[in-house]
């Protein structure tokens, strides 16, 4: 993910210096403590309970247009893959199809180390995937990477990876 | 009350849960989590914990009792169950629910019964452990004030 897309940039020229991250996960208990980690490290979350109020917040929902959605905002999604109705790697294929989305990093986390399952995250455009339960190092350094994506000249240095 | 007394005790029962297999680090994770904009976070979230591993135990015991054992949705209700256990740090819990995933996988009815036995047992240990920590976590006030006052 080496371009700097127009989506951070206009975030930033905002002056709107906190990443913003989607986290999507079934599990209210997994979405409190995401949002923690996520606000901890000085970033602005929404978090959505399935993968269908996801795509809805990104304006990907059925007859919707992106005008009030917070996709032009968002800087980096974190989905459970483990979800009933939608899959996250099925959240993932979705927002990958989308011409205006499928630039936004995602991040695939499940509390199980399958590797089938992490080859074809990886395979179909996830950024990572991570085991649960999130840690505050993991988070530290996809907050590491997010400032690399959108400031691609500053050439910060990110510890721990 | 001796607050250093107080906070001391805390440090040891959370010591020995942590020595005993009752919580793992992920449970340290969450205290560190914890701030003065959420003062309260860990105990929040271990309310979640309880109430909604209740709902789900319920489920899990409903499913083992009426009619021919459906293994999936045993292994999806548990599933849920572990992970949350796993969230807040609860070992031992988590362990059971491997135990009980590996009889769902292998289709055994009478390991898994055996097995939610224990499931129960150390969830409500765990419960009533908690229980007590964060009772006199709270008559210990926030940890690292050094003003000791309790919002």
């Amino acid at each position: 993910m080496a371009s700097s897309s127009s989506l951070s940039s206009a975030s930033m020229a905002m002056g709107d210096e906190k990443p913003h991250v989607l986290a999507v996960d079934d599990s209210l208990l997994d979405r409190k403590l995401i949002e923690k980690l996520l606000t901890n490290s000085s970033c602005k979350v929404t978090t959505a309970e399935n993968g269908q109020k996801a795509l809805d917040l990104l304006g990907l929902g059925d007859g919707q247009h992106a005008l009030n959605s917070i996709a032009s905002k968002v800087n980096l999604i974190i989905t459970d893959y483990c979800m009933p109705g939608m899959t996250g790697y099925e959240l993932l294929k979705k927002i990958k199809e989308s011409p205006t989305m499928k630039d936004i990093p995602v991040v695939i986390v499940s509390s199980e180390n399958v590797p089938t399952r992490i080859k074809k995250c990886l395979d179909e455009g996830a950024e990572e995937f991570m085991l649960k339960p999130l840690q505050k190092s993991d988070v530290n350094r996809l907050r590491c990477q997010l400032t690399k994506f959108s400031n691609p000249h500053k050439g910060m240095l990110c510890m721990g990876r | 009350m001796d607050r250093n007394h107080l906070k001391r005790q805390v440090d040891f029962m959370k010591r020995s849960f942590l020595d005993q297999g009752y919580l793992d680090e992920q449970f340290i994770q969450l205290e560190e989590l914890q701030d003065d904009d959420n003062p309260n976070f860990v105990e929040e979230i271990v309310t979640l914990f309880f109430n909604d591993s209740a709902r789900l135990l319920q489920n899990i015991e409903q499913a083992l009792v009426s009619g021919p054992i459906d293994f999936a949705k045993l292994d999806n209700y548990m599933h849920q169950f572990k992970g949350s256990s796993s969230s807040i740090g609860a070992k031992r819990v988590k362990d059971e629910c491997t135990r009980f995933k590996e009889y769902c996988t292998a289709g055994n009815a009478e390991g898994c019964f055996r097995t939610f036995v224990q499931v129960k047992q150390e969830h409500a240990t765990l419960r009533t452990k908690l229980e007590t920590y964060f009772q006199l976590a709270r008559q210990a006030g926030p940890p690292g004030t050094s003003r000791g006052q309790v919002r």
